[in-house]
């Protein structure tokens, strides 16, 4: 059942929240074994919140517009109390002195939180296979990844664990493993959530936002933890776009441009199934009343190797930020010096590292004007280009990802090959634009492909009216 | 075309970023940082002359907020997350020479 249909039950005490709850935990502790979404499973802490919830309800309070819903969040959220690893050593036991933003507003809303899901480390991956405590598999098809780097939480909601979940996207991280698990995922306008209380990986890129197994579950996620918030200085000082009451609005005059170089012409890897379901969204949406062309958005092909320098440099401005003082791991050594560089060679995995190294030397003395300099002004290309087809289009439309979910182990032994995964995604995070995976029939493997819907900045509610008519058409064939 | 990252600079970097890496792993970390660095190669064909940097998506600047006092973290809770504490500050060893 949909969140929506979930909170309509509770909030008229058709059904507890109490039951709802119960009913999501039976099921992951039916599929969680061979599936692995969590990292960590609050059963009883879910069932006190589900308790609460029903305490409003009988006591006539409003109990809000999440009332009862399950939701899983990516352990990456802060959760005062609660374990955030971050899918790495180096946080292991940590207990967060404080909530998210986020987590905050969940709770508001009456959401119940069931757990927290597995990621790749630090949020550094297309696969969920780099985190420490294991790979999470695809509940579509176990022998293969779920995608990265939010996999538990795109696991969690096709695995029917919650219907609501929490990822976070700075390459693609949201989008990606919507699109391999065949569940709707959005990363949002950056600004438009806050991120006060999301562990940083690059944080001019990073966006929290939701994955929900459809298009209007997302929608009011999306109000639910969207808008200002004064403890996130990137934060957008208005308040959360309406997004419910747009979705059947349809896409009647819109004008939408597939991305060329996105799409498979010239760019190396979009596999044919993956292009012909694109094809056949396009249709869906001309045959809707939009006007849909092919156009081109030249510099987006660069998007991939200017963000391979941007996010490692500042993620490893970051992550200097774990050296065994004040939380997590202490490796101990007769000096501050040797406990700082035991700890983290200890704490941190390979991707981790990999990252860390290619950041400090792209940032060096000697190679700063070669890597990240230019990389910066490719970003501004990019924005530059956006800006220019957006003066023709409402929307833009492309693959999410150029292949369905790949087999576990077949793109560990080679980082580039892993890192071409978000070739269609990396674009909208160096802008800071929205864009979001909506599922779109299969491959000719039979697993789930994902359409992406890019919109400029603060377009949400035209990015939401045509995924609701994607997913309509979808649904019927 | 910039030079390839050789050994040497891995060494370096990761001594920058305080990390220890094995020989095997020096000798993988260099091939892979050198494909990912490769792969930039292809910005070479870009004229960036008169493109100005950008480092974040949103034209704020100057962001404020009211100064009015509020929750803030409790010391002990913040405290409790550390490895090791004396007398309510962070506990580290020597910073310069060697414990005795």
């Amino acid at each position: 059942m949909s969140a929506r249909g979930l909170a309509a039950a509770v909030r008229s005490g058709e059904r507890s929240a109490r039951s709802v709850v119960d009913e999501h935990l039976e099921t992951i502790r039916s599929g969680e074994p061979e599936i692995h979404a969590f990292n960590l499973v609050l059963a009883d802490e879910a069932l006190a919140a589900a308790d609460e919830v029903d305490r409003r309800v009988a006591a006539g309070e409003d109990p809000g517009p999440l009332a009862g819903v399950p939701v899983a969040l990516k352990d990456n959220l802060c959760t005062r109390g609660v374990p955030t690893t971050c899918s790495s050593r180096i946080l292991e036991g940590w207990l967060p002195p404080y909530d998210a933003t986020v987590v905050e507003r969940l709770a508001a809303a009456g959401a119940v939180v069931v757990g927290k899901t597995n990621l790749d480390e630090f949020a550094m991956g297309s696969s969920t296979e780099n985190s420490a405590f294991g790979v999470t598999h695809n509940p579509l098809d176990p022998t293969r990844v779920p995608g990265g780097s939010s996999g538990g939480s795109a696991a969690a909601v096709a695995a029917g664990f919650a219907p609501l979940a929490l990822g976070s996207d700075t390459g693609g991280s949201i989008r990606q493993p919507a699109a391999l698990c065949g569940v709707v995922g959005v990363k949002p306008t950056y600004g438009a959530v806050s991120r006060y209380g999301l562990v940083a990986f690059a944080s001019s890129l990073d966006q929290i936002g939701p994955l929900t197994r459809t298009v209007s579950d997302a929608a009011m996620l999306l109000e639910a933890i969207g808008g200002h918030d004064p403890r996130d200085s990137t934060s957008i000082p208005e308040p959360a776009a309406s997004l419910t009451e747009v979705l059947d609005r349809g896409v009647e005059g819109l004008r939408i441009g597939v991305i060329e170089e996105l799409s498979g012409n010239g760019l190396e890897g979009i596999a044919d199934d993956v292009r012909s379901r694109l094809g056949e969204a396009a249709s869906v949406l001309d045959t809707a009343g939009a006007t849909v062309e092919t156009t081109s958005v030249p510099s987006t092909v660069y998007g991939l190797s200017a963000y391979y320098v941007i996010a490692p440099a500042e993620a490893s401005s970051n992550l200097a930020r774990y050296d065994g003082v004040r939380y997590g791991l202490r490796i101990d050594a007769p000096n501050t010096g040797d406990m700082n560089t035991a700890t983290r060679t200890a704490g941190f995995g390979n991707e981790v590292k990999r990252r860390i190294m290619l950041g400090t030397y792209a940032l060096s003395a000697g190679y700063y004007d070669a890597y990240y300099g230019k990389s910066q002004k490719v970003r501004t290309l990019i924005v530059q280009d956006f800006a220019r087809a957006y003066e023709e289009f409402d929307l833009l439309l492309c693959p999410t990802a150029p292949t369905t979910a790949f087999p576990i182990g077949e793109k560990t032994a080679d980082p580039m090959t892993m890192y071409l995964n978000d070739v269609c995604t990396i674009p909208s995070n160096l802008a800071g634009h929205p864009a979001m995976s909506v599922p779109f029939g299969v491959g000719d493997d039979g697993m789930p492909v994902g359409v992406q819907i890019l919109a400029p900045a603060m377009g949400e509610p035209t990015m939401f009216q045509a995924a609701a008519v994607l997913e309509s058409a979808g649904s019927r064939s | 075309m910039t030079e390839r990252i050789t050994r040497d600079h891995v060494a370096h970097v990761a001594d920058l970023a305080r990390l220890t890496l094995s020989d095997a792993e020096l000798d993988a970390f260099t091939g892979q940082l050198a494909d990912v660095l490769d792969h930039a190669a292809d910005l070479e064909a870009l004229d960036l002359t008169d493109v100005l940097p950008t480092a974040h998506p949103l034209p704020l600047v100057n962001v404020f907020r009211a100064d009015e006092p509020g929750p803030t973290s409790d010391r002990d809770e913040v405290l409790a997350a550390a490895p090791a504490v004396e007398e309510e500050q962070f506990r580290v060893p020597p910073v310069l020479g060697e414990e005795p």
